[in-house]
């Protein structure tokens, strides 16, 4: 652990209370519009968001630059980091965890495989229904779809993000050896790339939506898909925004061999993504 | 391992706090969270309470009397709610803020703005969810569990609930990476892990389970909300999925959840017995390892709340007796509680009344606990007055009275001066009897088969309900005299010392009372 010669207690802080206000209004509007209200609230909520997260950065990133930051800070800012990404994987966790369970349990008991009860569902309930994945369930979702192929576009997204993964750590060792120019071409291939990803994900999406027929709504595979692959391409894009801002800090003359903490966590993140795409690779379009 | 100077950069933190009311919506100060956390819950304690006390008025008598049941529904929903999300996690978290940055001989907690956030996210996540009080249709009226398909087919309320549920999960989980990241970095010098006190153990262990399974919950929830507003099928047989699986993964969240509401009462209850038996902590070894052990338990045994569910054989067996394994790291700490009483100069304070009130009541929870672990037993019991019983017996003489206990032991470092003693022990006693009032007899209704969440029952329960209603008034309005305690104390008394307590161990009782508003800006030596 760290042995500051200072201990910094940040004065007051104005931005959290306006963070409070902005995800209220977040929430609150979300919740109208879901019951047929209009939009304008959760709008103002997420741009007061927005620019409260740009404020506090904002300051903490000055903070950082005037030297205000005692080694033992940057400490608990790497914990802070650690764990939340930690926080993140329990949350796709969930999701994963719907995905084994659906294909493990849901499906063979509505088709009558297994002890106790599911003959009798599936005879009284489901008659006549075998369970094969992908599936849209016994009462057919959403109506006739095709499966996502992991041929194609998944590869070449893999391939993309796995590229974008050695682009960062190329940046990562620039910048331990203190070339920040370095630093900033690496990164900008690695936001590229990761913008890629994001807009060939948005044109699988058309493709599964107007070819496959392969909707949101087409059962529990719909469902586990999108939510699934939704939730990480959010995460990208998360992502891909983090490494831009430390990119553009990098072209301020932001960032030394020693101190580069921002860029550290934006690559964790970036490289958290990466697991998890390949979790995904893996179990929602090859098994 | 960390160190901490006087030397401060830049600002004005070396004077007192900020002038004015700002200095609450601003502040940065571990103490003035803390503070800020504890008034919250005992506020939701009165509304949570007040909800209890509409419950208890309508089960008086059988029949349907006082309140329709679907509002009665939407105050079983709630009062859980309020009470888990709004009482018990802040009054932990307040209790936190206070005490681990003092106890561990650090400055403050390690990230002091997100401190600050963390806590008045809660105000208004909680307008979020009481509002759907007042809306057409009422709130949520589904219980706190939100199982599908029932919570999917109420009202406009849901989607307020489950964005609730994502606001307070986000206070939660940057609330507990706080608390790591101080436990590990702010430690003053030789402050090693197997010196600290076990309320920073318990509440170190608590931040992770709550790290790992508050993400899940907010898993579970979003994929409520898109299977009501989006047209997904996670918990509809018809598309694939299950409703049961809704149970798992809220589950998975739900039972690490039971031990986040208890694993930080257990550190309080470890701080208070050893100051007023004036012995040291029988087995602290033993007692950091069984907090871990019942962490890791915890998250194998969800399916405990489910076995009338259907489930495959091989499951119900190993999820009974899993859950049975965890009686064996809460007898390890109840035995050392008792040991560390054994041949000890006791006297009886209002801290230690609460403290062994918490062991003996607590206990009871825990043994009607294991009988409910029992697999072909739970058949029966499942969804009875007995269940309600069993978890308001480990709950209310456990985790709220570790928060009275708290309150009392600490109150005196908080403010400076001694609490009432007369009241204090008035408190405890009047308390202690009317909750026995009010939830022995759930027992007894429970296992002659009364269920729970229904607003009337058969004439036969008629008795016992009266009796419990009694000692749920009784129960409610003997609070009043803590608030009184509280304010009284507040408000002045006898001066309290800096070690307060004649037994007392630990740094917290090294600074001044009240401790001033920055502690140990220079590491206190430790023993």
């Amino acid at each position: 652990m760290s042995s500051p010669s200072t201990y910094y207690i940040p004065h007051e802080a104005k931005w959290p209370i306006v963070g409070s206000i902005a995800l209220f209004a977040f929430f609150a509007g979300f919740a109208f519009l879901l019951n047929g209200g209009g939009w304008i609230i959760m709008a103002l909520g997420a741009a007061l968001l927005i620019y409260m997260m740009v404020r506090w950065f904002g300051d903490v990133i000055t903070e950082s630059e005037n030297g205000t930051y005692s080694p033992q800070v940057d400490v608990s800012f790497r914990m802070a980091m650690m764990w939340f990404i930690f926080s993140e994987v329990m949350f796709f966790g969930a999701f994963f965890g719907a995905l084994f369970y659906a294909r493990v349990f849901s499906g063979p008991w509505l088709s009558g495989l297994g002890e106790g009860g599911a003959a009798a569902t599936n005879a009284v309930l489901w008659s006549g229904f075998d369970y094969v994945w992908p599936t849209n369930g016994p009462a057919a979702l959403g109506g006739e779809y095709a499966k996502m192929g992991w041929f194609g576009l998944p590869v070449i997204n893999t391939l993309i993000l796995l590229t974008s993964g050695v682009t960062c750590t190329i940046a990562h060792h620039a910048i331990k050896e203190g070339n920040r120019q370095k630093m900033v071409r690496w990164l900008l291939a690695t936001v590229v790339l990761g913008f890629l990803f994001v807009g060939l994900q948005a044109l699988e999406y058309w493709e599964a939506y107007s070819h496959l027929n392969l909707k949101l709504t087409t059962g529990i595979y719909g469902s586990t898909f999108f939510m699934l692959t939704g939730f990480h391409g959010f995460h990208v894009t998360m992502g891909a925004i983090i490494l831009l801002v430390v990119m553009l800090r990098g072209t301020r003359k932001h960032f030394s061999a020693t101190n580069h903490f921002a860029f550290e966590a934006a690559a964790w993140y970036w490289h958290f993504v990466d697991v998890v795409w390949l979790g995904l690779f893996i179990f929602v379009y090859i098994l | 391992m960390s160190t901490a100077t006087a030397e401060h950069h830049d600002h004005d933190d070396h004077h007192g706090p900020a002038k004015g009311w700002t200095r609450w919506l601003y502040t940065t100060n571990h103490k003035d969270i803390g503070t800020l956390y504890l008034l919250f819950s005992l506020v939701m304690f009165f509304i949570g309470g007040g909800m209890a006390l509409i419950i208890r008025a309508e089960l008086f008598q059988p029949g349907l009397q006082m309140v329709d049941p679907l509002f009665f529904n939407s105050m079983t929903t709630m009062h859980a709610l309020v009470m888990i999300f709004g009482v018990v996690m802040p009054a932990f978290v307040g209790l936190a803020n206070w005490m681990i940055p003092m106890m561990i001989g650090g400055p403050d907690m390690a990230l002091p703005r997100l401190n600050n956030w963390s806590f008045w996210i809660m105000p208004f996540a909680f307008l979020l969810l009481l509002s759907t009080l007042f809306m057409e249709g009422g709130g949520p009226a589904g219980g706190w569990t939100l199982y599908a398909p029932l919570s999917l087919q109420g009202g406009d309320n849901l989607a307020f609930v489950i964005f609730a549920i994502h606001f307070m999960g986000i206070s939660s989980v940057m609330g507990s990476i706080n608390i790591v990241a101080t436990i590990f970095n702010m430690r003053a010098p030789g402050m090693t892990l197997m010196k600290m006190p076990l309320f920073v153990w318990t509440w170190l262990i608590t931040a992770y389970l709550l790290i790992a399974v508050i993400p899940v919950l907010a898993g579970a929830v979003t994929m409520l909300l898109t299977d009501r507003y989006f047209g997904t099928s996670f918990f509809s047989a018809a598309g694939g999925g299950d409703p049961v699986m809704f149970q798992h993964i809220f589950w998975f969240f739900g039972h690490p959840e039971v031990y986040i509401l208890i694993l930080p009462a257990f550190g309080i209850i470890s701080s208070i017995i050893p100051t007023f038996a004036r012995k040291p902590l029988f087995g602290y070894a033993s007692m950091v390892y069984a907090t871990a052990s019942i962490a890791f338990l915890s998250f194998i045994v969800w399916a405990h709340h489910m076995f009338t569910v259907g489930m495959p054989l091989a499951g119900e067996m190993f999820f009974m007796f899993a859950t049975m394994m965890i009686s064996v790291p809460t007898g390890v700490k109840v035995f050392n509680w008792i040991a560390t009483m054994w041949r000890g100069s006791m006297t009886f304070e209002t801290p230690m009344l609460f403290a062994i009130g918490f062991l003996v009541m607590f206990t009871i929870g825990g043994l009607s606990g294991l009988m409910l672990a029992i697999t072909p037993a739970d058949i029966q019991y499942h969804d009875t007055y007995f269940v309600v019983a069993h978890f308001h017996y480990v709950l209310v003489p456990g985790a709220i009275y570790s928060i009275m206990a708290a309150t009392y032991y600490w109150m005196p470092k908080w403010t400076g001066n001694m609490y009432d003693e007369k009241w204090g022990k008035i408190h405890f006693w009047v308390s202690t009897v009317f909750l026995n009032v009010l939830f022995f007899p759930m027992h007894f209704v429970g296992l002659a088969g009364m269920p729970r969440r229904i607003p009337d029952y058969s004439m036969q329960f008629a008795d016992w309900n009266a009796v419990a209603t009694i000692g749920a008034f009784g129960f409610g309005f003997s609070q009043l005299i803590f608030v009184y305690v509280v304010l009284k104390c507040m408000k002045g008394g006898e001066k309290a010392t800096t070690e307060v307590w004649e037994g007392a161990d630990g740094l917290e009782w090294t600074v001044p009372s009240p401790a001033p508003y920055h502690t140990f800006e220079t590491p206190p030596p430790i023993r």
